[in-house]
Parts: structure tokens; C-alpha cells; sequence
């Protein structure tokens, strides 16, 4: 059973931490880290080559992580493998007992460190969770029967600052009507966009966890103002960095308010930590936030 | 129409390294329009072989360089040349080259690279707009092809890669999803973005393709 799943329904505030595996076979740090969160998280969200960058597969982080006993979220995107390739891993990953799994399309290849790669796309994330709907049911996506099929707490993202949003709700639906049954946003900086974005699915009956990165600096606020699509830091928190001695503390802290504010209000089901190289800060962030 | 584009002239040198002697063909049709191979193009190329110590015996625009019967007339017409000839450079899209390559027994190199099936915007200036995926979309998506302009050919809708309208692949082209929600906002046709389209069947489009009209009864609808 997803102890993610179980938070979630039983209404407690779920917390996920987003963890990369290495660029490497040593996986020393990322699970030393990993431990550092012990039973602080729900699960731990690793990333599927995120970035489009190269790295281990996030399958066998979910394994080690496993064998630590700690919780993964297994995430896939559509952009390198094709159906086979990704029913093939999704009947791996329930070998290996994963129990959540995040749909996702993936940044384009172009973006990352092997920008010559082809990009695949066979299925989109919609596709992904039919898929894992599909071999959860006993049979593949052809229908060919299977022995043993896996079953996963299906998620997906959403991107709350995204113009125009009646597209990003159109395809959330799609992708709850496809199995989807949590979402994870977009970092989001501003409590008034959650409250917007709540009164905007409130008829969709799904669980939101609040995407969380912490800043490090004015200039990290500035870059991911101008260049990652769906983030939106107000200035008034860009100030407050530009303030500080200690931009990367006073980071953590803004995330803390944030989760308690958000916690405070009602205003989502739980948040995802995306510490994005400073994964080691996320109990820090967790204090902050009293969780 | 198929859009092509020279290749840079060392590479083209680099394929003629044995060759003395040589024709050049163009394209009536593509070519043409995008100035990689009509007969303007050809006298230019000719001149600078020339240049570079070739001997070019002939040249010629084939009427359609993708027509077989079209381009065995039109290279009869130079065969002296040909048969005297050690290459041939064809100035044509991948297709034309291959028609030509075809009916010769001298190699035929390429000195253009197809670039895209694509629309002439106006003049000289092309965009791809369809990617020949042979199980046509445009009647769900307001007439705006998502398998071409959505750089991750999406199906579902849009990633959440754009910014301010914007692809994330290359921001000087707009999220063909956005353009699709916009079209279909105007036709009062929003519905028909929120029924999930399912995967591709590749399999009805491996390659290479054919399509025999004979055996088939015709192209038309019955």
C-alpha cells in the first residue's frame, strides 16, 4: 500500500521530496540524503532524467531507495522511451515494489546535456497513465495478457501559473479521466494564485500538492522569472533575498512560510519539495515549516 | 511543397574529390520555388565548380524531378553528356535525387538538404506545417497541425513548456496548443479538446510507404 495514497486519503497534509539520482554509479550521496528525510516525507519524487540531462535511471533509485525502506514516487516521462520501453518499465517497477508513479511529458531533449538526442513522444503523459491504467487491469496496451500486473497511485503535474489556464484544466481532467489521482504543480511562490487555482478545480476531486523550490538567491528568483515557463516569484520575496546576509537561509524560510500559509488556508493537499541541488536543505525547510 | 536548401559547397566538393567531369540537375517544381535548384541556381553552381577546376558539361531542370517517366525524358535530352560524365550533382529534394540516381550509372550526389514539407509564407520564406504522419489530425485541432508545430508532436494538448505563448524548444515559435485553443475558442469548437486522443498506431505508417492507385481502384472517396 502507497503510504503516499494513505496520507492523501486520510486527509493528512502530504509531503514528497524531489530527489535526482546521480550523474554516475555512485549513488552514495543521493541516498545518504534521501535518509535524511526518514519518515519526514510521505515519498520521495525521483526525477526521470530531469532536465532532459543524463543521469542513472530513476528506476533503480526507486529500487535503492526501496531497499533502505524509504518510499519513491517513480517518475516517466514520454520523451525517450516508446510504449514498449514504458509498459516494460512500469512491469519493473512493480517487481520492485514501487507503489506511486508520476506521468509526465518531459522537456524536449534540445534543453538538456545530449541535445542531439531523439526525442520520442510515443505516448504523452494522458498516454502514460493509460498505460499504467491498462497493465494495472491485466493486460498490456494491445491487450496481450500479462502474469502479474502492477498497480501504482497514479500522478501527473499541473502548472497553476499557466496562461491560458483553461488549457492546463482541460488536460488535467484529461489526465484524472486517465488514472491520475494526485497532482503536483509548478513551483509556486504567490499564495493568491493556490487560492485561484483552488476555487478553479474544486469540481475536480483530486488531490494538489504545492510545488516548493526553494530560493537561493535574488538572482535565482530573477533567472526563473525570465526563464522557466509557469514561475512567477513576486518581488516583494526577490527583496527580501536581495535583504538578507543569508539568502540561501532566508529561502528556506520564505518556503517554510509558505507551506504553513498554504497549510493554514486549506489551500492544497499537501506540498512537493524541489530543492533542485540542495536536497540537503529540505529537513531544514520541513522545520520551517513545523512538519 | 517539399522544401530544400543547398548543402555548403565543401561538402558538395567533397563528394566530386574523384570526379572531373560533371552534370548538374535541378527541379522545375520545389527546387525552384526555394531557390536550391532551378536553372538561376544551377548557372551559379556551374560557374563556381568552375572555379574550382571541374569540368561541368551540362545542366538541366527536369521538369519534376520526383517524376520518373518526366526525368528519363528530360535526361535524354543530355545523354551525350551523361555517358562522357564521371558524376551528378542533383539539385532537387531527397526524392528528385533518388529519380535521377535511379535511371543513371554514374553517381548521383546530393547538393541540396530536404528541409520539410512546408507552406511558402510568402516569397522565401517557408515554415513546416505537415509532417505527412498519414492519419490526418486537423479536423479535431481548428486546422492547426499539433504532430508539426508541437515540437513534441503532442496529442493531449500542451506540455507546460511555453512561455508567454512561446515553444521551449525554440521560442520564436508559438505553442501550436495555444494557437489550437485559440482557433477552436473562435469556431466555438472547445469540446473537441477535451475528449483523450489515444496513441499514434505507428504501425500503419512504417516506411518506406506506397500507394498504388491501380490496385487500390483510385485515390478518391467511393
Amino acid at each position: 500500500m502507497s503510504m503516499l495514497k494513505t496520507a492523501l486519503e486520510n486527509g493528512e497534509f502530504a509531503v514528497t521530496a524531489e530527489l535526482a539520482p546521480p550523474k554516475g554509479t555512485d549513488f552514495s550521496r543521493a541516498l545518504q540524503i534521501a535518509e535524511t528525510f526518514g519518515d519526514r516525507v510521505h515519498a520521495i519524487n525521483v526525477t526521470d532524467f530531469q532536465s532532459s540531462t543524463l543521469k542513472a535511471s530513476s528506476l533503480a533509485m526507486c529500487k535503492a531507495l526501496i531497499d533502505l525502506g524509504l518510499e519513491p514516487v517513480l517518475q516517466i516521462t514520454g520523451r525517450d522511451r516508446n510504449r514498449i520501453a514504458i509498459q516494460g518499465e512500469m512491469l519493473s517497477a512493480g517487481f520492485f515494489g514501487v507503489k506511486n508513479l508520476l506521468a509526465l511529458t518531459g522537456d524536449h531533449p534540445t534543453v538538456g546535456d545530449n541535445p542531439g538526442a531523439k526525442p520520442v513522444y510515443d505516448l504523452d503523459s494522458v498516454g502514460i497513465l493509460q498505460a499504467a491504467k491498462v497493465l494495472a487491469s491485466g493486460v498490456d496496451m494491445s491487450g496481450n495478457k500479462l502474469e502479474g500486473s502492477p498497480s501504482f497511485f497514479l500522478g501527473a503535474s499541473v502548472t497553476p501559473e499557466y496562461d491560458p489556464i483553461e488549457l492546463q484544466l482541460i488536460k488535467m481532467e484529461k489526465k484524472i479521466k486517465a488514472g491520475a489521482r494526485f497532482f503536483q504543480t509548478q513551483a509556486v511562490y504567490d499564495i493568491k494564485t493556490m487560492e485561484k487555482f483552488k476555487e478553479m478545480t474544486k469540481h475536480l476531486n483530486t488531490k494538489i500538492l504545492v510545488g516548493i523550490i526553494p530560493l537561493k538567491s535574488a538572482g535565482m528568483a530573477k533567472f526563473m522569472n525570465k526563464n522557466i515557463p509557469g514561475i512567477n516569484v513576486p518581488d516583494h520575496l526577490i527583496d527580501r533575498l536581495k535583504n538578507s546576509n543569508d539568502p540561501v537561509k532566508e529561502g528556506i524560510k520564505i518556503a517554510g512560510e509558505l507551506i504553513v500559509e498554504l497549510r493554514e488556508k486549506n489551500l492544497c493537499d499537501g506540498v512537493h519539495i524541489m530543492a533542485i541541488g540542495a536536497e540537503e536543505n529540505i529537513p531544514l525547510i520541513l522545520d520551517e515549516a513545523g512538519l | 511543397m517539399i522544401i530544400s536548401q543547398n548543402k555548403p559547397f565543401e561538402e558538395i566538393l567533397g563528394f566530386l574529390k574523384n570526379s572531373e567531369k560533371i552534370v548538374l540537375t535541378g527541379c522545375g517544381e520545389c527546387a525552384s520555388a526555394c531557390n536550391s535548384g532551378g536553372e538561376a541556381e544551377l548557372i551559379a553552381i556551374k560557374a563556381k565548380l568552375e572555379d574550382a577546376g571541374k569540368q561541368v558539361l551540362a545542366f538541366i531542370v527536369p521538369e519534376t524531378s520526383c517524376n520518373y517517366l518526366l526525368v528519363r525524358r528530360d535526361l535524354k535530352k543530355i545523354k551525350e553528356s551523361i555517358d562522357e560524365a564521371d558524376a551528378i550533382v542533383s539539385f532537387a529534394c531527397g526524392d528528385g535525387v533518388q529519380t535521377v540516381a535511379k535511371q543513371v550509372k554514374i553517381p548521383v550526389y546530393p547538393g541540396n538538404n530536404t528541409l520539410f514539407i512546408g507552406e511558402v509564407e510568402r516569397v522565401g520564406i517557408f515554415s513546416e506545417a505537415c509532417r505527412a504522419c498519414g492519419d490526418c489530425v486537423l479536423g479535431l485541432t481548428g486546422g492547426i497541425c499539433p504532430v508539426t508545430r508541437c515540437a513534441k508532436s503532442l496529442l493531449n494538448g500542451p506540455c507546460g513548456g511555453a512561455k508567454e505563448g512561446k515553444c521551449e524548444v525554440n521560442p520564436e515559435n508559438d505553442c501550436a496548443w495555444i494557437l489550437i485553443y485559440e482557433k477552436l475558442k473562435e469556431l466555438d469548437q472547445v469540446y473537441k479538446l477535451t475528449e483523450i486522443r489515444e496513441p499514434k498506431d505507428f504501425s500503419k505508417i512504417a516506411y518506406p510507404r506506397t500507394l498504388n492507385l491501380r490496385n487500390s481502384g483510385g485515390g478518391a472517396i467511393k
